[in-house]
Formats: C-alpha cells, structure tokens, sequence
C-alpha cells in the first residue's frame, strides 16, 4: 500500500524534475513574475504629464506654476498659450493633466476674493485622474494658506495669532509612507501560488487521462486515493517551495517588512495549498484535454483574483458579490499574507481566515475526490 | 482443450449498451490455461468494449464474467492481480525511461524488486529490447513501445492477458517478436484472449471468433471452421485485381468477394462447376487473370462472407 503510493512519488518527481525545461517552468516563472509584478504592480503616481496655460503671467501664478514644476508628483512638459492646445495635448495623450489659470488670477487674490484655478484631466485612466486631482487640490491648498499667512504678516501681523487653524498629522500604521508595493507583494504571493498549484495539479491529472496511463493504472490494484495523494503531494510540496522562493523574493529584493512568524505564515499556506489542489483536481474531473483545462483554469483563476481583494476592495463591492467573495479561498490567504508580512499578527488575530481555509479546503477536497471516483467509472 | 481442465477466463451473456447501440450483445464464451483465444471483427463490432469489461475499467448492463476464479463484475479489484490489460495504445510515461515504466508498473502490483528484475531481462530479451532500458519510452518506435507495454502488462505474472489489438500499426518484425512473447506465456499456462484486426494472426490463435454488431458469430478452433465451410472458395490471379473485383460482383451466385495480395478470393456455392461461367466473364470485359483454381478457404475468407453476407454462420 505504502509501496505504491511511494512509487507514485518517485514517478511524479522524476517526471517534474528530470527534465531541464520542466524544473525551470516549476521555479524560473514565479520567481520572474513576482519581480515583474513587484516593480509593475503598483498605484502610486509620479512625473504625470502636464501642460500648463498661465493667462495671467503675474508673480503669483508664476509662484503657483513653480509649486507644481518642483512637485514629484507632476512633470510640467509644456506651457501653453493658447485654450484650444489643451484638447490637442490631452488627445494625444501627451498630457494627463491640463492646468488653467485664469487672468485675474493674482488681481484677485490681492483683493482679497477667490482666485481660479482649473484642472482638465484625461479621465480614461481614472484611477490616476482621481489620485493625480488629489494631488492638485493639496498644492493648491498649500498655496492659499501659505498666502493668506504671508498677507496677514505682511498687512495685520498683530492677527496671525489670532487665526485658529488645524493641522493634520497623518500616522499611518504598518506602511509608514503607505508604500503600494507594500501591499501588493504579499498578493502576488497569494495569486501566483493560486495560478501554479492549480494549473500544475490540473494538467498533471488530465495528462495522465490524455495520455492513457490513468485507465492503466486503474487496472492495476492501486486505490484511487493513492493515486490522488501521490498526483497531489509532490504539487504541494512545490507549491511550498514556491511560497518560499517568492516570498523571500518579495521580502529580501523588494524590502516587504517581514513582521509576523514563519510558522504563521506555513500555516495559512497549507490550509491554502489544499484548497488549491481541490480546485485542480476538480478541474482536471471536467477537463478530458489539457487545452480544456487550461480554459476551465482561466475560468476559474480571474474571478478568483479579482474577487480576493487583490487590486480592488471588496468593500466597494455590491453586496451579493461580497457574499460571494466569501467562497474565494485567496480571499483569505491575502489577509494571512498581508497580516503577516505588514501587521506582524498571530494565529490570535487570523484564525478566521484559518478556519475558513480549513473548511474550504476540505469541502473542495472531499468534492473533488468524490468526482474523481465518479469520473473514473 | 480437454473438459477437464477449468477455464481461467468466463464470460456468460455479457451486454452493454451506449445510447442507441447495443455495443455488446450477449457474448459468452470460455478461455482455457494455454489457449490464445483471437477476436476478430470489423471496428465498431464491440471487441474493445468487451474487453474493457473484462478488465473491470467498464461496468456491463448484463452478464457476468470470472478470470481466474473471481468476478470481474461484482468484485473488480480481487482480479486485479490475475489480470492484465493492454488498450490498443499502452499508457506509457513517455518521459521515463524503459526500466523505470517497468519498475512503476510492477510495484504498483507489488512486485518483488528482484523478481521484478529477473521478469524484466527474460521478457526484454525475448522482445529484442535489452540493449534499450535506459532509453526514454517517448523514444522508442511505434513497434518498441507497444512491446514494452506488453512486458509492463505482464511483469506481475498474469493468469488471463487481454490484448486489445496489440500489434496494429506494429512493424513486422515486433509482431514477430510479440508472438512469440505470447507463445511462451502459453507455455506457462497463461490464458491470452486478444483481439486482432489481422485475420492471418487469426489463423495463429487456438480459438477464433467472429464479433459482428456486438455478437460473436462463430467460434471454433480455425481448421474446423474452415473444413464446416459449406461454400467454396476460388482463387483467381490478376495483375488488376480491384477491376476484376468489380467485374466479378454481375456475376450472379458469388456470395462475396474478397482482395488479396494478388486476386481476389470469390466465395461461392460449388466452385468447380462454376469456372467456365466467370471465365467468360472476365473474357467479355476483357479482364486479365492467369490462373483460377480452387483453394481452401481462409479465416479472412470466411469472415468476410459471414460480414457480408450479413448472416450468422452457425456455431457460437
């Protein structure tokens, strides 16, 4: 009994390992998307394209023109002279932001009254419009108070101590300069392993059945569970391996804070990994070709991802997708990861996310092999 | 085969049926210690169905059927290690090497490890293959791997082999070898149900039948089926055989033609009698053929007759 699941071991590791290709399709892709993702996925924004039309050439514009140009954030490309450049500019897409001011701009500071300032985004990427409008309003801010404060010195000296105002300090905990890549690292983990484990436990299996082996060993006395543990087991222990490789990756190259324990983190992969090989298994039961795996492991691994809270925050969500986020075992995984990694929690704090690994992963487990057995007859 | 010995291979009324065909029909039959009992038929006529029924990887409708005493329907794994199997293409890991294929099989049936390698040289060596087991399997020819399949199919000493077309699309050389591979195993009293679409390797078989529509249509040693032949059979030599083939179907009376290498074999009621009428034909569409006599019939011959025909030939 334990001789044939032990030869299906030696058999899955010399067929995974021997050749140079295979071994470098198991370790070389995690480790060079995990850095691709590291440098790519990322939301902050800095040197957007800017055009800016000044039709006040006054001192203050001029002020307010240098304020952006010294900005990290914006990178003045062009100044203009005319209105109609700007839909020019922002068709071609050479500029994502346009700033306008208007005559009269410093005339009416002076006196005292309310001074404009238009922003024209490009919109088609909203996510930078919002975040790049964002930044706008805080230079804008900074420019107005730090006016008003020059005038008051310069005309009422005696008042400025009188003007109350307050001043925000933000403290961010866990991502101090709320690094974007501090967020996302840890999900590449989770999503890459999600992509591996189940498209490697898939094809394994559907290979076997494309191939002819899966009818011939099922002619000779060995279980199908001996079967299903000796095709899953080497994938989980390269799942794990992979695990490792990225996260040291994502620790050690991108400088992700470590902050949490091992043993948490090999916890919570585990219970990921079954979940994972659930999943591929019950693929490779739907799928009688590779090709058919593959689509069926497309189906499967988008919404997956997508509704993890990979990229997107599931509380923005509507709420009968929130309830079916519950069903996505990344879901969890990536609190696990991020608690880890950024939060330094235990086994205290995450064993929710745990218990629902724990659960997911038998249900998938227990159905896949239930189809498994149906599937063979 | 005498009476006295049990049969090592059952097989009574088994049925199976896929939506809206009868795959299966009915087929009982016997298969002795030492007998290579051949299958022969048209594809589609239900050979590899009933075999993998036999094998227990498909359950029948009907019927039942016993390899070495246990039953294959009921209880599918207590025969497990009396029985081997091997579908017209063996699962080979094409990415292991020809020893380590031999290994996986034979620990997934237990074999003792220097059992296993003493079964191995014996059976490579009669397979011409000694010099190839440190070879990847997806290396080997068409002919080789089907050989290896059959040492894999056989290192754990079977009792009943069922073969499911084992040498198409092999060279003639490993069909050589692949007979005589199961010419010793007949020696060690092992029961070999194969079947074939090679109606020559019929002729090599102690038993054939005929499986047409899902029905075993005769079954007999091959000599007593073709001496309870009642037609005869006329051997005509031609350069242009397919044009006399066609020639040949106005003449009436003919049951049923058959190519061979050199003419055509004509199936027909009381031959002799009827030679001047089909030289006369021939003549008048100006045909060529050099000789025409009568010869005994062979299992093609019959077999052909009996599928064309469309009638059962009797015994079964």
């Amino acid at each position: 009994m334990l001789a044939r699941l032990k030869q299906m071991l030696i058999k899955e590791f010399i067929q995974a390992l021997r050749d140079k290709r295979t071994r470098a399709i198991l370790f070389g892709p995690p480790i060079i998307q995990m850095l691709v993702f590291g440098y790519a996925a990322n939301f902050e924004i800095h040197h957007v394209a800017t055009a800016i039309l000044d039709l006040d050439h006054s001192q203050e514009s001029r002020e307010l023109v240098s304020r952006f140009s010294s900005s990290p954030y914006f990178d003045v490309r062009r100044q203009l002279t005319d209105r109609n450049q700007i839909v020019d500019l922002i068709d071609r897409g050479e500029a994502v932001i346009a700033l306008q001011i208007q005559p009269g701009f410093a005339e009416n500071l002076r006196k005292g009254q309310t001074a404009s300032l238009q922003a024209i985004l490009d919109g088609t990427n909203s996510n930078t419009a919002l975040i790049a409008s964002g930044y706008v309003t805080q230079i804008a801010q900074s420019f107005a108070q730090d006016y008003q404060r020059d005038r008051m010195q310069r005309t009422a000296p005696q008042f400025v101590k009188l003007v109350p105002s307050v001043e925000l300090y933000q403290r961010p905990w866990y991502n101090t300069d709320l690094k974007s890549r501090w967020f996302f690292v840890p999900g590449v983990i989770g999503s890459l392993t999600l992509v591996l484990v189940t498209t490697l436990t898939a094809f394994a299996v559907v290979r076997e059945r494309e191939i002819g082996t899966l009818e011939q060993i099922m002619v000779t006395p060995i279980r199908p569970w001996e079967f299903i543990l000796g095709k899953t087991l080497p994938f989980f222990l390269i799942g794990l391996v992979d695990v490792g490789l990225i996260a040291t990756v994502g620790t050690f190259w991108f400088q992700v804070p470590f902050r949490g324990s091992l043993l948490v983190l090999l916890t919570g992969t585990v219970l990921f990994l079954l979940c994972m090989l659930g999943v591929g298994l019950l693929i490779s039961t739907v799928s009688s070709t590779q090709q058919q795996a593959m689509v069926t492991a497309f189906f499967f691994i988008m919404p997956a991802i997508t509704f993890s809270g990979f990229g997107f925050p599931i509380s923005t969500m509507p709420q009968w997708l929130q309830w079916l986020t519950y069903l996505d075992p990344l879901r969890y995984f990536l609190v696990v990861l991020r608690g880890v990694y950024l939060k330094g929690v235990g086994f205290a704090i995450l064993a929710p996310q745990m218990l629902a690994m724990a659960v997911l992963g038998i249900v998938l487990l227990s159905l896949s092999v239930f189809r498994f057995h149906k599937a063979l007859d | 085969m005498t009476a006295a010995v049990q049969p090592a291979l059952t097989i009574r009324g088994l049925t199976k049926s896929f939506p809206g065909i009868r795959a299966v029909d009915g087929v009982s039959c016997d298969v002795y210690p030492g007998e290579i009992f051949g299958l022969v038929g048209p594809d589609g006529a239900g050979k590899t169905t009933t075999l993998r029924m036999l094998a227990g990887v498909m359950p029948p409708d009907q019927g039942s059927a016993t390899v070495a005493g246990s039953d294959v329907v009921h209880d599918p794994e207590a025969a497990k290690h009396d029985l081997s199997y091997m579908p017209q293409r063996f699962g080979l890991y094409e990415d292991l090497t020809v020893d380590e294929n031999i290994r996986f099989y034979g620990d997934l049936f237990g074999v003792r490890a220097n059992e296993r390698r003493a079964r191995s040289a014996q059976l490579l060596e009669a397979a011409g293959m000694s010099e190839f087991r440190k070879r990847l399997a997806g290396k080997l020819s068409g002919g080789m791997k089907q050989k290896l399949g059959l040492v894999c199919a056989l290192i754990h000493h079977p009792k009943v082999i069922l073969l499911d077309e084992p040498t198409t699309g092999v060279d003639p050389v490993s069909r050589r070898d692949f007979w005589r591979i199961l010419y010793n195993l007949i020696a060690e009293g092992v029961a070999i149900l194969t079947s074939t679409a090679y109606l020559d390797e019929a002729e090599r078989c102690h038993r054939v039948a005929l499986m047409h529509e899902g029905k075993l249509l005769f079954l007999d040693t091959p000599a007593k089926l073709k001496s309870g032949f009642a037609k005869g059979v006329l051997a005509i030599l031609s350069s242009d055989a397919r044009r006399m083939k066609e020639e040949l179907k106005r003449v009436e009376g003919i049951s049923s033609l058959v190519l061979t290498g050199d003419g055509v074999h004509v199936v027909i009621e009381d031959p002799v009698r009827r030679i001047p009428q089909i030289k006369a034909q021939l003549v008048s569409a100006q045909v060529p053929f050099s000789e025409m006599r009568q010869v005994v019939p062979t299992i093609e011959d019959l077999f052909v007759d009996a599928v064309t025909s469309g009638r059962s030939g009797g015994q079964g």
